[in-house]
């Protein structure tokens, strides 16, 4: 069952990533990677919140391993910062992965914080 | 700027990315993604770590998918013409899905709130030097493999 959940979690949290970078860089043509940023501070404030609660095992499957681990990436982070460093953008990249790091854990906190208030 | 993307899920820079088809290009991320996160998933039954724990499963799955993004991206930008879904199901879905971000927030988080401060310190730092690292021996690798092949094919 646990592996269902994720499945069906995944197959909506990777496509979601998707469809979410393309609408944030049709918006902002730059060449810092936005939409990566967006999904990958959305979903840690979505764990956080569910960690938080905290959630059952099997909203955790679904929501939390399939869809927040689908949405967010660590391999398109990493990747465009190389690709920023290459492309002599050394800012975008330092600031690209500073910028993940701290508002990542930040949203993490605050999905938690939320979350804890709550219950 | 190169016409090689810098975003590898969607870099509307890319003329090509821009047009591309939906109704094919979501069912082939959602088919790669599911697969990614399965094997994140095994990886996390693999190697339970506590609360406290310096959380090696994650740390593994981020690594070695960076290393593979970094193959991939090469392959498909810089040594050979892929087929248009190929960059879809195997770097959008099955390593966007396999790698994790949001967990790598959550358990430093955790980490540092259960009392072991220096192994979630270790872990922010150490997962960013090692993907970063991971991506570019992932690229560097491959393109002295494609370089040594076109020498080879001379």
């Amino acid at each position: 069952m646990t592996v269902v959940l994720i499945v069906l979690g995944a197959a909506v949290g990777a496509p979601l990533r998707y469809l979410a970078d393309r609408a944030v860089q049709a918006r902002h043509d730059t060449v810092f990677p936005w939409g990566t940023l967006t999904v990958n501070v959305a979903g840690s404030a979505l764990l956080g919140f569910l960690a938080g609660l905290p959630a059952g095992d099997g909203v955790m499957a679904l929501l939390g391993t399939g869809f927040c681990g689908a949405l967010t990436t660590y391999s398109t982070l990493g990747y465009e910062t190389v690709r920023l460093v290459e492309e002599g953008a050394r800012f975008h990249a330092v600031a690209n992965a500073a910028a993940s790091v701290v508002a990542g854990l930040g949203a993490a906190s605050c999905g938690l914080a939320l979350a804890q208030t709550m219950t | 700027m190169t016409d090689r993307p810098i975003d590898p899920d969607v870099d509307l820079h890319v003329p090509a990315q821009r047009t591309e088809p939906l109704r094919q290009v979501l069912p082939v991320i959602a088919a790669g993604g599911a697969l990614g996160a399965l094997a994140r998933y095994a990886a996390q039954v693999a190697l339970p770590a506590g609360p406290a724990d310096f959380p090696w499963a994650t740390f593994l799955v981020n690594v070695s998918g960076c290393l593979l993004m970094g193959v991939l991206m090469v392959v498909i930008t810089e040594v050979r013409r892929a087929h248009r879904l190929v960059r879809p199901f195997l770097g959008v879905g099955v390593l966007g899905g396999y790698t994790t971000f949001s967990t790598y927030a959550v358990d430093v988080q955790r980490t540092i709130a259960e009392g072991a401060p220096v192994t979630g310190l270790l872990y922010l730092a150490g997962t960013l030097a090692a993907a970063l690292a991971a991506v570019t021996a992932g690229m560097w690798l491959t393109r002295r493999a494609a370089a040594l092949t076109r020498t080879g094919a001379r």
